[in-house]
């Protein structure tokens, strides 16, 4: 048990060390105190191989959305990029926008992540031509 | 025994087959009320689903179905107005308005001191016309002699009572 928890602030230490904000670095999903600790890179990898399906089903791009909501961590800008990539496939611009506004919800008081998220993002969000909230005003009630 | 048993039979045609009657069924009689089928998935707003399992609006006007179909082309042919009409097609509130809260804490606050009020009133009506006479061992003369009787009998002499009493100027310390 003990091992366990310290295996979590060793691996939480050295994504510390990495020069971007920590915040969206992701802490393995599943902590066991005996068998492999899942990376923060291998954890992000599995989720881009997830969205970047090329024939990916509307229930699989929301099961995956929500479940990765549920998880202690802000995705990384990379795993939200495939999965927009995945809403223009599904042709879905609601999910689209709905992703970003969760990410901002699940920085919560961490009001430096959202900025940076679509700071990174704005590439894909110009080509595919995804409005921020903010752009379609629905950041305020 | 056979006449409880048909007793019963008579009963469960008649009452239960009511009661019994699907929701569905029961609302095409009455027509009061909105009859949602808890058995296939629903729309619900949540901060933690972001895409819950079916859209908000379901059956789509024309103008709304051209709209889909626009939307399969780029998005960037797309006005403003078009994109937040297809946010709402699929969600009904933004995370803003889930997120909003009510002012309704101030009529909940408003409403509880209006009752403790109420009952304030209740309460100072009852010792005014219930209750009767205090003792008369409450009055000033009874109080003072009692006192008095307290000084003289040396109540708590080491802390207390006695010991805020100067014996030897006979007042108050």
């Amino acid at each position: 048990m003990f091992r366990a928890a310290l295996r979590l602030s060793v691996s939480g230490a050295r994504s510390l060390t990495r020069s971007r904000p920590q915040y969206t670095a992701s802490v393995a999903a599943r902590s066991y105190s005996h068998g492999k600790q899942e990376t923060d890179e291998e954890f992000d990898a599995r989720w881009v191989t997830y969205f970047n399906k090329p024939d990916i089903d509307a229930w699989e791009l929301r099961k995956g959305m929500n479940t990765l909501i549920g998880y202690d961590l802000v995705p990384e800008p990379k795993i939200l990029e495939a999965a927009l990539r995945a809403c223009r496939r599904l042709n879905d611009l609601a999910s689209a926008i709905r992703i970003l506004e969760a990410v901002k919800d699940k920085s919560g008081p961490h009001k430096e992540i959202y900025p940076y998220v679509l700071q990174e993002l704005s590439p894909a969000l110009s080509e595919l031509g995804i409005p921020t909230p903010e752009e379609l005003g629905i950041d305020k009630a | 025994m056979l006449a409880t048993r048909s007793l019963v039979r008579g009963l469960q045609s008649g009452f239960w087959r009511r009661v019994s009657t699907s929701s569905a069924a029961w609302a095409a009689h009455t027509h009061d009320v909105d009859v949602i089928d808890c058995s296939i998935p629903q729309y619900n707003n949540r901060l933690d689903t972001p895409l819950p399992d079916v859209p908000f609006v379901r059956n789509l006007s024309a103008e709304q179905k051209k709209l889909k179909e626009k939307e399969k082309g780029s998005w960037t042919q797309l006005t403003k107005e078009e994109k937040l009409a297809l946010y709402r097609l699929t969600h009904e509130l933004s995370y803003a308005e889930m997120r909003q809260g009510s002012k309704e804490w101030m009529t909940v606050l408003g409403g509880i001191f209006i009752f403790l009020g109420f009952t304030g009133l209740l309460v100072w009506w009852q010792r005014i016309y219930v209750y009767g006479d205090v003792p008369h061992t409450l009055s000033e003369e009874s109080m003072a002699q009692q006192t008095q009787r307290m000084i003289d009998m040396r109540v708590n002499p080491v802390h207390g009572f006695s010991n805020k009493w100067d014996y030897e100027k006979k007042q108050w310390k």
